[in-house]
């Protein structure tokens, strides 16, 4: 007998409004219908309104986790459509707070994944070896998480000498604590049981539903945008990406679990060759023109897209994060596995559902476009637009 | 005088209000515990009560189109049976040689009711996670009833085929409580995880997890009713140590009792802390496999007597 379980649309741990139908036999998942568009806040829109500078404030509000990544690849995609090169000393610190933002997001991950197989003592004991990190943050930029460091052609702050020792001090706690968790998390045969080839998605179905980040990386996919298409200072520090074959929810808690001693590495060796001079460049306007801005962020590459017509605003600015390729994923990582393990593979991408956000229109409780129909719009406008142009 | 006395035991002690009051209490151990292994603070010692009085207060909604009786009945036979077991526990350790019909077919009948509340009331809740819930609690019952009925008879074995409580206690006093022999310790072990899956704990808390059905059998119930599950809960948080207590470890007729009973409770809330939760087919395999097979080697060790 086919029965629906929902989950959502107030998620009871993540607190983000989603609605998953799981539909079940039994306990067994068969069927996956993922429902998003509770929480469009039109940023698109807004950051059209706003000036250049204005709006990497407005999307570093898109989540609260991954705070730094929207900006960062704003600020990349401006400077791709206005071709400026911020100072060296600036690209190190911004590579530098990505990387501390992705051994923040990550343990947030870690912690949560915890709390959903109910181990509720990893939950609290990585939070707690999170938190000096947010302590960190504010120490740097005087905010917990929304660091506000990107900015058109440079950073907004330096990081000054005085504070290397306290994110020298915190690395080293971070690696030891880091080590402990890998050790007790894969050593643990109980959390084994629960995630060793539970949620499998394999390479064949990564590449067809296009993830990215870890959980293409736990997949055996390596797209990794900080390899494949390095910008600011990536390609002047040395370190692995982190590739597992498994496709399963221990691959991805491994990959995350190993990411963070990658970003050890790279905020050291970024603090050791930390050239000295400005911070940034004076960038006067945008010219006309487009610019592609990609950031890895924790969990995957995320794309800005912007239009300029020389004015002081975007006329276009288009984003997709990556839970938005993500989350798709699921229906076929779910299928087959109980309902006990459909939580812990449902957060296992690691969701951002206000990232994902998109919008719906329904007309009689029915929705009112399908995908076919929007790709069917889209087409119509272009010819529009083509005609408009007389081409 | 007797209807008063044996209402007084019922009701007051060791029945109804002294187990619920300090059962509660153990609740608040539990908690704060539990807060400490997380680096956390942890609530002061009323929270539990203050709780309990909140829910008294709230209102109770009754689903539409669910059965009324058999939904308030549930929570009821949890609070009955624990009540009727302390005055057991009780009697028999302080009062063993007594005509008291006791023994421990009745303790494992006694012992089933709270989980068929929680079937009853999850099943006419008509909540598809409730239902989920209450399967799981179901299979959960089969799964530790077999190694929990096979410790016991490994007690009885050990003392000298008595099913009466009294004489098991009497047996303990005469020739050294049970535990310390190498079926003893085989029992204790059986019972204390199949206490652990009695009391919903990790990581056997799969009928009721919140991360995945959101405490399944308990989604419908509010006010009054949650709150006597919830003290049917504490009631067994403090009756299932006294009980693994006095059929393996000598009784509580001392005061050595007390250190004994805290161990207990103190391992009960690690073994909650340092495990995630199992699947129920996974606590159903480790429970006939793994503990099946643990408490047959105990069951035969006891045979000749060791």
């Amino acid at each position: 007998m086919r029965r629906v379980v929902p989950i959502g649309p107030y998620h009871p741990l993540q607190e983000e409004p989603e609605f998953f139908k799981l539909i079940v036999e039994g306990e067994k998942v068969v069927d996956l219908e993922i429902n998003i568009g509770y929480n469009h806040r039109g940023h698109e829109f807004i950051s059209q309104t706003l000036t250049w500078d204005q709006v990497p404030f407005l999307v570093e509000r898109i989540c609260g986790i991954c705070s730094d990544s929207h900006p960062y690849a704003y600020v990349l995609a401006v400077e791709d459509c206005a071709h400026i090169t911020p100072p060296p000393r600036a690209q190190y610190i911004r590579t530098i707070i990505g990387e501390l933002e992705r051994i923040h997001s990550h343990y947030l991950w870690l912690g949560l994944a915890g709390h959903f197989i109910g181990y509720n003592t990893v939950w609290m004991w990585v939070w707690r070896y999170r938190e000096p990190l947010l302590d960190l943050f504010e120490l740097i930029m005087g905010n917990r998480n929304h660091y506000a460091i990107n900015k058109i052609g440079g950073a907004r702050r330096d990081i000054l000498p005085e504070d290397y020792p306290e994110i020298e001090k915190y690395l080293n706690l971070l690696e030891k604590k880091n080590a402990m968790f890998t050790n007790a998390i894969l050593d643990d045969p109980v959390i084994r049981a629960r995630l060793e080839n539970v949620g499998v998605l394999t390479k064949e179905e990564a590449i067809a539903y296009a993830v990215t980040g870890p959980t293409a990386r736990g997949s055996g996919y390596a797209c990794d945008v900080r390899k494949d298409d390095p910008y600011d200072a990536y390609d002047k520090v040395d370190w692995n990406a982190i590739v597992f074959e498994e496709g399963d929810v221990l691959a991805k808690a491994k990959v995350r679990l190993l990411e963070c001693d990658e970003s050890i590495k790279i905020v050291r060796q970024c603090l050791k060759n930390m050239p000295d001079g400005p911070i940034e460049t004076r960038v006067d306007d945008i010219p006309t023109g487009e610019g592609i801005g990609r950031h890895e962020a924790p969990r995957g590459e995320v794309f800005h897209y912007v239009r300029s017509d020389g004015s002081n605003m975007p006329v276009r600015h288009k984003i997709r994060a990556p839970s938005y390729m993500n989350i798709a994923s699921n229906v076929v990582a779910v299928k087959g596995y109980s309902i006990a393990d459909a939580a812990l593979v449902l957060a296992a991408v690691d969701p951002c559902y206000c990232c994902t956000d998109r919008t719906f229109v329904y007309e009689k409780g029915k929705k009112k476009y399908s995908g076919q129909d929007l790709l069917r719009l889209s087409l119509e406008k272009t010819e529009k637009i083509k005609r408009r142009y007389g081409k | 005088m007797d209807i008063v006395r044996i209402l007084f035991s019922y009701i007051i002690f060791p029945g109804f209000i002294f187990s619920a009051i300090v059962g509660l209490f153990l609740t608040w151990i539990d908690r704060k515990v539990t807060a400490r292994i997380h680096w956390r603070v942890g609530p002061p010692w009323f929270q539990p009560y203050a709780d309990f009085l909140k829910l008294l207060l709230k209102e109770t909604i009754i689903p539409e189109g669910s059965s009324k009786t058999l939904f308030l009945l549930g929570p009821l036979l949890g609070i009955i049976s624990m009540s009727i077991l302390a005055v057991m526990l009780f009697s028999m350790n302080f009062n063993p040689t007594s005509s008291f019909v006791g023994d421990v077919i009745v303790i494992v009948y006694l012992l089933a009711l709270p989980p068929i509340g929680i079937i009853i009331g999850g099943s006419s809740s008509r909540n598809t996670l409730a239902s989920v819930g209450a399967s799981r609690e179901m299979t959960q019952y089969f799964a530790y009833e077999l190694p929990f009925l096979i410790s016991l008879v490994i007690i009885i074995l050990k003392a000298g085929g008595s099913i009466k409580f009294g004489e098991i206690v009497l047996a303990q006093q005469a020739q050294g409580p049970f535990l310390y022999s190498i079926s003893g310790v085989i029992a204790a072990v059986v019972i204390l995880l199949c206490i652990q899956a009695k009391l919903s704990f990790v990581p056997f808390d799969s009928p009721e997890a919140e991360q995945e059905i959101m405490c399944g059998p308990y989604i419908e119930y509010s006010g009054v009713a949650l709150a006597i599950f919830k003290l049917a809960r504490a009631m067994m948080l403090f009756l299932l140590p006294l009980f693994l207590i006095s059929l393996l470890w000598g009784g509580f007729a001392d005061w050595w009792a007390i250190p004994k009973f805290l161990l207990i409770i103190v391992l009960i809330v690690l073994i909650k802390n340092t495990n995630p939760r199992l699947r129920i087919d996974q606590a159903l395999k480790s429970f006939w496999i793994g503990l099946g097979m643990l408490s047959i080697i105990g069951l035969v060790l006891a045979f000749y007597g060791l």
